[in-house]
Parts: C-alpha cells; sequence; structure tokens
C-alpha cells in the first residue's frame, strides 16, 4: 500500500468537495487510491445495507431541541453520503419511519455511512494541506 | 434493491467491520499504524458487543 506523498496538487477545498460527492472521490484526487477505495467500499457497502434493511432518511423537524438536534442531524448525515443519498432519493427511494428492529438497523446504517465519509472528508482536508501523508 | 433482515449480531459486525476499515484508514499516519489499528479497532468493538450482551443476560435475570 504505497501511496505518493505530495505536497503541492489539488487544494483542500477540491478534495472535501469531490470527497462529499462520491465518498472516497477526495483521495482518488489526491493519489491515495487504496485509501479512497477502502473509503468507497466501506461507505457504500454500509449505505446500501441500510438501504436493503429499508432504513428510512432523517428529514428535518421542529420541535423541542431534542428532537431537532436528532432529526436535523440526522437528516446532515444521510446527505453527507453524497452521491449515494441524491442517487438513492431521486430513483424514488422513500421509506416511510416505521417501527421495527431492522428498519432501525438500516437507518442507523445509512446515518453511519454519512458519517464515515465526514471522516473520510477530513482526512482528505488534511492530506491536501500537509498536516498529514 | 433485495430486502434483508440481518440480526441484531450480524448487523453489530457489520458495523465494526465497515467503521473499522475507515478509522483504520483515516486515523493514522503509516500503513502499518493503520491495518494495526483498523484490527483494534474491531476487536475493541467485539469485545464490548460480547462484554455488553453478557450485561444485558444478567442484568435481565
Amino acid at each position: 500500500m504505497a501511496d505518493n506523498i505530495t505536497r503541492t496538487g489539488p487544494s483542500g477545498i477540491a478534495a472535501v468537495a469531490l470527497g462529499f460527492v462520491l465518498p472516497g472521490a477526495g483521495h482518488f484526487l489526491l493519489k491515495r487510491n487504496i485509501r479512497g477505495g477502502l473509503i468507497l467500499l466501506s461507505v457504500a457497502i454500509m449505505f446500501l445495507l441500510g438501504i436493503a434493511m429499508r432504513g428510512a432518511f432523517f428529514q428535518p423537524q421542529g420541535g423541542d431541541l431534542l428532537n431537532i438536534i436528532i432529526y436535523c442531524g440526522g437528516f446532515i448525515a444521510d446527505l453527507c453520503s453524497g452521491a449515494l443519498y441524491f442517487i438513492a432519493v431521486a430513483l424514488g427511494y422513500n421509506q416511510p419511519d416505521v417501527a421495527g428492529h431492522v428498519h432501525d438497523y438500516g437507518s442507523k446504517f445509512l446515518v453511519g455511512a454519512g458519517l464515515l465519509n465526514i471522516l473520510a472528508m477530513v482526512d482528505a482536508w488534511e492530506i491536501a494541506t500537509g498536516q498529514k501523508d | 434493491m433485495p430486502r434483508i433482515a440481518l440480526s441484531h449480531f450480524e448487523t453489530a459486525m457489520a458495523f465494526a467491520l465497515l467503521t473499522s476499515v475507515v478509522l483504520g484508514v483515516v486515523t493514522k499516519k503509516t500503513d502499518k499504524e493503520r491495518i494495526r489499528y483498523g484490527l483494534q479497532t474491531f476487536g475493541y468493538f467485539v469485545l464490548a458487543l460480547f462484554g455488553l450482551a453478557w450485561l444485558m443476560h444478567f442484568g435481565h435475570g
């Protein structure tokens, strides 16, 4: 797993933006192909498992503070899966939030995929800005 | 998209595996450290999974 070390190259913003659109793409842009591939695989598998378990996407809701944090936070995390989220929505995936432990696992997997992609975007930023290899 | 229904254990193991891979990739600075950290994180997930399962087992009497 020999990744090239470059200090000059694509900007951090480009790497983060690309990583948002497609998980791992920021790493591909920075020539960290193996790491990008592992991120893409992990996030995509987690997202697809969430979809296959018929998890629901969070929608922003008002109400008390805890409700706002959970639903808005969940929505932002869902959104951070990037293209996976937008494709699923565009293809009409709109699972209602129904009771059942499998659906619940699915919702958490969808959120988890977005959260993992946030970690990947932060990593891409750190690589692009020379804070790590 | 096929509908799947994993058990709690299978779901937890899948979550642990996928999360460990990403944590390993993004956290450390060298490949050796990344592999080690990924395995370590997965081990901790599994340990916590079994530990909490036994805790709940005894907690319920």
